[in-house]
């Protein structure tokens, strides 16, 4: 590996920049009120052109040369663990550095207009240019342990965008699902550091990939299986993904940014940054596949079924991501596509995003789309982007979509047994569910007859906003091409994955394109039928099971609900006096649990001398005792 | 066996014997039996032993601060014993630390005597 | 009569222990303050003896009892690198700890303290006291020589001179305990609970000790590490000799079954001296525990690894259980510490170089974490006393943001979160005890930081998603707990970012001398 030279060596700057920002922004006071945000825009566009001033050095140079390594300083030198803090700067981080700070920065542009009235918008910018620090610091770290700390920066920032507007209970709550089940993905992360540490003594990349080669099974199972738990936590993946439709509680530039762009592909990001100890585990990557598929149709479903706009996106989302896992867990024939429909989604996603925030800007926040409809006329821009967008998710033939998800699904069924039927089904049929529920979103807003409620005036939105979006529309569009059929990401991305394996899938490639494209049609038609030639209804109707279950998240909080939360909920209502608010099913229901034992044990401790000091004797000759039973 | 420790038991069982013999056999043999309140009342170091009242009642807290005091400079004095007797032997080292120790404990004493932990009431 | 054998005199060089003498002198200088000064003036020329003092011994340390390592005063003492750092820790952090006592309010709300410790509650001795505005200027010799016995504690070469040096820091604690000035009756239970309770265990190291010595002739450790190799057959009183030394020890961190006198002490104790208590006592426990089992018992490691990695697993998991149901801060941050005491004491189990290390980093990073978290505590009350009642915390972050935001970031350290000392202290004990057979250790260590992570996480969203109530008002501080309140959290954060130099001293420290 290459020491750092030219702009890379400046390159923890991308870092520090947003970093300065943030802190300039929270600790500068009523003074930055006005400047303030414009500065948190300005460094974050700064960090994109660094970005993109390292990428044109290291095109300049030979494949296998590009990676660069730049040192920090020593940081936790703890004897045998010598861990230095440096950035990585290679073909895979650098994508996610463009990504990360032109989405990251168009959002911001437009966050200038969506926040334009918010009292508290230099705090709200601050926690924005905090997230971009963090996630810049998650993918150009050199090892595990500073992964981490961006990891736990992008999880901060992300709470704290959330729970922006604390003011609503319901917000707050949702804010600390968010940050418990993340904590679970944590403990993974912890824990596969841990494996690595006791198996390996190395917590760098570099040093891991080298040490992988001549492990047990055992060992990378365990450890992939516990990158698996963290990168579920981040990314809302199967069984941890009951957060993301909550977090949507936030300002939508966030769930634009934070909720669909880039954090919750962070677990993506870990899986193929950890693709050595994949590759050589088959039964992990099996895992990371079944999680992959089993979300990907989960958040269809449930993309079907729900009223809200931004909780039918973040469905999507999950759905989306559930794509980019399932190739992750392919292997070599997957990691490449992974990254690139992450990057695609990247694009289409946010500027769909941007425009639902559009639309609630014009409709005075409301998301229920039952009373949205024929928008297209008023709002031409977003229809139009937002149209471009919804295009590219469901795979029209020629926009970003269609040559990112079609290659996951022709990559799903390579392979033999009963893998490829099992996963290239589950991801072609999705990809049919994708087209229902994406077109049902479209046509309920922007089609149709107009269902407003009385006092919406709906208008188109300032510049500020609407032109982050024509951007974002227009990467959504020809971002696919640009990249896809000429194989440059395969291209770029192979020192760091792999070389790409040229696989045969078991329905040719031709064939699966074709019924691709019929399945999307199907989609499109079926909601086509139903959401925009008929009318909506403006309460929803009973619907089928399926429906309602969709509607309740598949069940999962209910399932959290029953397992851990109720018996110990009942126990701890009483005791501890704000758990009313707190502990509301989700990630809170384990805590919960452990509050009602905590509160049995509690009993021990009564306040008398007499039996402080009997425990203290008992545990003096169990101790003993102990001792002469073991001799 | 080793018999060394045999006089100490021997002492040990003379003396034992004398105890018995004086308090249980001679008293009750010899001794008149004229009962008065002073020689039931428990024994309390000479001074009027404090009534009881229910449920056992309190000892003032000032016999503590007392008793603390008297163990302060017990304690001061049976450190100057063995070395009053080996001064000879130790010298002008263990003087000085002696010095060093009389005037630590003068300080508590200026202390207590400052802040009126003399005075009885 | 014999003549007795002819007197040898030890040898002291007092140029190591000199930082030691400073204090103990200091004390002294601050009973005579007490006893010859007028009542007015003792505020103020106490926290300079006092302050002086502490600066002082820790310059003398630094500049003369660095380079005068060594065995001095028959074995009795050690001054070796480990005790140097453990000494270091212990004076900065009971500077910080002066500074929060020392907190005056004036008479706008009552201070810590009350006003005359020796009256009954209530009694118009009190009222009397009250009346004349007399403050308790004792406490500070008194924690002068709490914080000499800690320093001999860490440095102590043989069991006696351990046990002197654990009275000589337990004595001053129990009074200072019973000082608070709300909520009296609380504070002088808690004091004679934990008297009471500290005496049983003291009981406890004697026994032990008296055990230890009847196995092996010996009570210097040195010698007891040779006497411990070479034993034959006197295992049967020499391991429960050790256990019953370490029950002593064990009891002063508060780890499980002896953690039962924390959350009472914590929560009735003045709250500058709860902050004191909690992070210097356990540098000094932890320090002896080590000296103990690294220098002198490390040949038994068989024997007693396996029981104190059953007791760490058992502290970590009540201390973090029973922190979540806790409705009292201070409650709470007493559960929190004797699950630290769990995570520390992994690094006891370690036995390597890497676990003495991390031990004493993670040491020095709760103690800033946990003095300032106690600064503010004292800062938040309710209709003049503290408003200890979690409940009362609610809606700080919107009524005042500053001291919620910092204690919300000392609450992220002590969970552990990356770029806080709490993360890289955990991560540096931790990896000491991986690969040496006690990864499980590890393992139930990660799961229940996780479960604090949730009682800390509790706290901040009370702070900014809860509604507040109304009657909590916060004190502007004085500069004298601001500085102290700043100095933990700054620290917090800079072992976070660059704790090199703190890890590299620490790793260079550890090495005991026998």
């Amino acid at each position: 590996m290459h020491d750092a030279t030219g702009v890379a060596s400046v390159g923890w700057l991308m870092i520090a920049l947003p970093l300065l920002g943030a802190a300039v922004l929270l600790l500068g006071g009523k003074a930055l009120d006005k400047a303030g945000p414009y500065l948190a825009v300005l460094l974050s566009w700064a960090a994109f052109v660094i970005g993109l001033l390292i990428v044109l050095q290291l095109r300049g140079r030979g494949a296998e040369e590009r990676a660069m390594h730049l040192h920090l300083y020593s940081w936790i030198p703890a004897g045998s663990l010598n861990l230095d803090a440096g950035l990585l700067i290679d073909q895979l981080s650098t994508t996610f550095v463009l990504l990360i700070t032109f989405v990251g920065s168009l959002i911001m542009v437009y966050s200038l207009g969506y926040m334009e009235h918010d009292p508290d918008k230099r705090r709200f910018f601050a926690y924005l240019n905090l997230f971009v620090a963090s996630m810049l610091l998650l993918v150009l770290a050199d090892s595990y342990v500073l992964l981490f700390v961006g990891w736990e920066g992008v999880g901060l920032a992300s709470y704290l965008l959330i729970g922006f507007w604390n003011w609503n209970p319901a917000y707050a709550t949702a804010a600390n699902k968010a940050f418990f089940l993340n904590r679970v993905g944590d403990m993974g992360m912890l824990l596969a550091m841990f494996i690595m540490f006791w198996a390996w003594g190395k917590l760098d990349f570099a040093g891991v990939n080298a040490a992988v080669a001549g492990t047990g099974k055992g060992t990378l199972l365990a450890i992939g299986l516990c990158l698996l738990v963290a990168a579920c936590g981040k990314s809302a993946q199967f069984p941890l993904q009951s957060w993301l439709g909550d977090a949507m509680a936030g300002p939508t530039p966030v769930s634009a940014l934070i909720h669909a762009a880039t954090m919750v592909t962070a677990g993506v990001y870990l899986i193929v940054r950890s693709n050595v100890i994949f590759t050589a585990s088959e039964n992990a990557r099996l895992a990371v596949c079944i999680v992959g598929a089993i979300t990907l149709a989960a958040g269809a479903i449930i993309g079907c079924a729900k009223d809200d706009m931004k909780k039918a996106l973040a469905a999507s989302t999950m759905s989306q991501i559930g794509y980019m896992v399932l190739a992750a867990g392919l292997g070599p024939v997957g990691y490449a596509f992974a990254i690139f429909h992450l990057v695609t989604h990247g694009f289409f996603k946010a500027g769909m995003f941007l425009g639902a925030g559009s639309v609630m800007h014009g409709m005075n926040d409301q998301v229920d789309m039952r009373r949205f409809g024929g928008l297209s006329t008023v709002m031409k821009i977003t229809w139009v982007t937002f149209g471009l967008g919804f295009l590219a998710i469901i795979g029209f033939p020629g926009l970003s979509g269609f040559w990112s998800k079609d290659k996951i699904i022709e990559s799903a069924f390579i392979g033999e047994g009963w893998k490829p039927w099992v996963f290239g089904l589950t991801a072609l049929l999705a990809a049919g569910v994708t087209a229902f529920y994406m077109s049902r979103l479209f046509f309920m807003t922007f089609m149709g007859k107009r269902r407003w409620t009385e006092d919406v005036h709906p208008h188109e939105s300032p510049l500020t906003m609407t032109i982050p979006m024509m951007i974002l529309a227009v990467g959504s569009a020809f971002l696919g091409l640009i990249l896809g059929p000429t194989n440059i990401i395969t291209d770029w991305l192979e020192p760091v994955v792999g070389a790409h394996e040229e696989g045969h899938p078991v329905i040719g490639q031709y064939p699966l394109m074709a019924i691709t494209v019929v399945l999307m049609i199907i989609g499109v038609a079926i909601a086509w039928k139903m959401y925009w030639r008929d009318d909506v209804p403006i309460t929803p109707p009973v619907g089928s099971p399926l429906t309602q279950a969709a509607r309740r998240d598949l069940g999962q909080d209910d399932l959290n609900e029953a397992v851990f939360a109720r018996p110990g909920l009942h126990l701890t209502r009483s005791l501890v006096f704000f758990d009313n608010k707190v502990v509301d099913g989700g990630g809170n229901g384990m805590a919960a649990g452990i509050g009602g034992s905590s509160a049995r044990l509690k009993k021990m401790q009564n306040g008398y001398v007499r039996s402080y000091s009997l425990t203290m004797l008992l545990g003096v000759v169990a101790i003993l005792g102990a001792w002469w039973v073991v001799q | 066996m080793d018999y060394s420790y045999a006089p100490l038991l021997f002492f040990a069982g003379i003396g034992a014997a004398f105890a018995i013999f004086s308090v249980v056999g001679a008293g009750s043999l010899a001794g008149p039996k004229r009962y008065n309140r002073a020689k039931v009342d428990a024994y309390e170091c000479g001074i009027q032993p404090s009534p009881q009242p229910e449920g056992g009642g309190r000892v003032p807290i000032k016999y503590y601060l007392t008793a603390m005091l008297f163990i302060i400079f017990d304690i001061e004095s049976v450190f100057l014993y063995p070395f009053a007797v080996s001064f000879d032997r130790l010298g002008l080292f263990a003087l000085i630390e002696m010095v060093i120790f009389v005037l630590t404990v003068f300080v508590a004493y200026a202390f207590v005597w400052r802040r009126g932990g003399l005075e009885w009431d | 009569m014999t003549s007795p054998a002819t007197f040898t005199q030890a040898h002291i060089s007092y140029a190591a222990v000199v930082p030691m003498l400073v204090i103990f002198g200091a004390a002294l200088v601050g009973v005579l303050v007490e006893a010859f000064l007028p009542r007015a003036q003792r505020y103020l020329v106490q926290l300079g003896v006092t302050l002086i003092g502490l600066v002082a011994s820790f310059l003398t340390l630094v500049l003369i009892a660095r380079n005068n390592r060594g065995v001095t005063a028959a074995s009795a003492v050690v001054i070796d690198a480990p005790a140097l750092m453990l000494q270091g820790t212990v004076l900065v952090l009971s500077f910080f700890a002066v500074l929060l006592m020392a907190e005056r309010f004036d008479t706008k709300y009552p201070d810590a303290f009350t006003q005359s410790g020796a009256s009954v509650p209530g009694s118009p001795t009190e009222t009397n006291a009250v009346r004349l505005g007399a403050t308790t200027t004792e406490v500070f010799p008194l924690t002068l020589f709490s914080v000499g016995g800690m320093m001999l504690f860490v440095a102590s070469g043989d069991l006696l001179i351990m046990f002197i040096a654990l009275e000589v820091l337990s004595l001053p604690l129990y009074i200072l305990t019973g000082l608070a000035r709300r909520r009296r009756l609380l504070s002088q239970e808690a004091s004679l609970k934990y008297f009471l309770l500290g005496a049983f265990s003291s009981a406890f190291f004697l026994f032990g000790s008296a055990l230890v010595y009847g196995a092996t002739k010996t009570i210097q450790f040195g010698a007891l590490a040779d006497a411990v190799a070479s034993t034959n057959g006197r295992d049967d009183i020499l391991i429960p000799g050790v256990f019953l030394i370490a029950v002593g020890l064990l009891f002063k961190v508060g780890a499980v079954p002896f953690q039962s006198w924390t959350p009472d002490v914590y929560q009735g104790a003045p709250t500058p001296v709860t902050g004191f208590m909690a992070t210097t006592v356990k540098v000094a426990a932890f320090g002896a525990m080590l000296r103990l089992f690294y220098v002198a018992l490390d040949g038994l490691q068989w024997n007693w690894q396996p029981v104190l990695a059953v007791i760490a697993v058992l502290t970590m998991i009540v201390g973090s259980v029973f922190a979540v149901t806790q409705t009292d801060i201070k409650r709470l941050l007493a559960y929190s510490s004797i699950s630290h005491a769990g995570f520390l004491l992994i690094g006891v189990v370690a036995l390597n170089k890497t676990g003495l290390s991390g031990t004493m980093f993670y040491l020095v990073a709760y103690g800033f974490t946990t003095i300032a978290a106690f600064g503010i505590v004292a800062l938040v009350r309710s209709s003049g006393s503290e408003a200890t009642h979690l409940s009362q915390w609610a809606g700080l972050g919107r009524t005042s943001p500053v001291l919620a935001a910092t204690f919300s970031f000392l609450m992220l350290g002590f969970a552990g979160i990356p770029l806080t000392s709490g993360f890289t202290a955990k991560f540096a004990l931790f990896s000491s005890a991986v690969g040496h057979g006690a990864t499980w250790l590890v393992v139930v260590a990660v799961l229940m930081s996780a479960v604090t992570a949730f009682v800390y996480v509790r706290i901040i969203v009370l702070m900014y998603f809860s509604e507040p109530t109304g009657d909590t008002q916060v004190v502007m501080p004085s500069p004298l707990t601001g500085i102290a309140v700043t100095a933990g959290a700054l620290m917090t954060l800079v072992l976070g970012v660059a704790p090199a130099p703190l890890l590299n001293l620490a790793q260079h420290s550890a090495l005991f001398m026998r």
